[in-house]
């Protein structure tokens, strides 16, 4: 199944999200300072992509081509309050730690722009897969990002100390310009290592 | 696929329903998590609770009481914590609008003669790396044993007893204003707990 395994792959690598389609960089930015806040991010951005791929596939038949923006936003907001209940409810130090950034996981142009150019355009199964490569994509950036900030500005990798309790760090690495900084730096390197030339 | 003819009605119809069927499923969902909401920020603050008291064998918050704040509008809460010889200590919910990056609240036990038992932040949005220190069990074991009615909660630059945080002043002393604030209360109100040993 040549077409599903490319689907598939090409949210990971050729057009990785972040790195390289340089999609949803206010919760990319915003949440990465640990390693835990990125993956979770990450982890729940990918959920509500499936879902909202999945409905937005299953409902387009149905909806007029002029009202199909603010149909897939209510689809995208309900998965994302969904995601934010059940977060609150079952794992509330994740909670805690995004605050703000869940329900901003709306205006993240991933989600909106893989319903309109993908889901939109094409069957459920394939939906679900382009949302899950997606989706795999934006969590492995988010959490590499997050796991480059949290060694570099708290000397630790998932809350587990590397360098010792009192070591001085790069405190720039947590702090929004670290952010921009790393990022920068990483997609650099992902393009350098990707690009065929 | 073919495509549905965007005309007012159809417009209007699918957008109804999709938006009829988001609310069921909300509201739905909502009723599903409420009681586990409930309880995951019950558990939160007994923690809290627990973690700034001795051993305690009663229920904090079926003896919750407030006091207001003279001057303030909002008021502490007061959840007395007690074990087989009668009070053990005051867990109190206090806070600061000082801190630098706005409301700071905290969670001190204090035990019957004023000393503090321990201390828990419960809320802060301080500078990582630098007010969020006040959350590190090194910094908070100054406190310790302390009396505020002794202990000039003021850090040492301002004449005071207090090992400020470098870089962070103006955390250190919000997080001083906070727990003096519950001391203050704590004194005008104490003799409401005074009660025999159970």
């Amino acid at each position: 199944m040549n077409k599903t395994w490319n689907n598939f792959i090409r949210g990971i690598i050729k057009e990785n999200p972040v790195f390289v389609m340089l999609l949803g960089m206010c919760p990319t930015l915003g949440v990465t300072s640990t390693a835990f806040n990125g993956l979770g991010m990450g982890m729940a951005t990918m959920f509500v992509l499936i879902m909202s791929n999945i409905v937005v596939s299953l409902i387009k038949p149905f909806i007029p081509d002029k009202v199909r923006i603010p149909a897939f936003i209510v689809v995208i907001a309900s998965f994302v309050t969904i995601v934010e209940m059940l977060l609150e409810a079952y794992i509330p130090a994740l909670y805690e730690q995004l605050g703000i950034f869940i329900p901003l996981i709306v205006v993240n142009c991933l989600i909106l722009g893989r319903a309109e150019a993908f889901a939109s355009k094409n069957n459920v199964l394939q939906s679900i897969i382009d949302g899950l490569g997606m989706g795999l994509g934006f969590t492995l950036a988010l959490t590499a990002l997050g796991v480059t900030r949290e060694i570099l500005g708290s000397g630790s990798i998932f809350s587990f100390n590397i360098f010792g309790e009192n070591a001085s760090m790069m405190i720039l690495f947590i702090l929004p310009p670290g952010a921009f900084l790393a990022l920068a730096y990483l997609a650099a390197l992902y393009n350098r290592f990707t690009i065929k030339n | 696929m073919k495509k549905l003819e965007s005309t007012f009605i159809n417009m209007l119809i699918s957008l109804t329903l999709v938006a009829l069927v988001a609310s069921v499923s909300l509201a739905y969902m909502n009723e599903l998590t409420i009681g586990p909401k409930e309880a995951a920020r019950k558990l939160k603050k007994l923690n809290a609770i627990k973690s700034v008291l001795p051993d305690i064998t009663n229920d904090p918050f079926t003896e919750k009481m407030s006091f207001a704040v003279e001057g303030e509008k909002d008021s502490l809460d007061f959840y007395p914590g007690k074990n087989e010889a009668g009070m053990a200590g005051v867990a109190i919910s206090t806070y600061t609008n000082k801190g630098y990056s706005g409301l700071i609240r905290l969670m001190v036990g204090f035990n019957m003669e004023g000393n503090i038992h321990n201390i828990a932040v419960l809320e802060q949005k301080e500078t990582p790396g630098l007010g969020t220190k006040i959350t590190t069990e090194s910094y908070v074991a100054q406190y310790l044993g302390k009396n505020p009615g002794t202990y000039k909660m003021t850090p040492t630059k301002d004449g005071g007893e207090v090992n400020a945080i470098t870089g962070a002043t103006i955390t250190t002393r919000a997080f001083n204003d906070a727990v003096q604030r519950a001391y203050d209360s704590f004194e005008k109100e104490k003799n409401q707990f005074n009660t025999e040993a159970q």
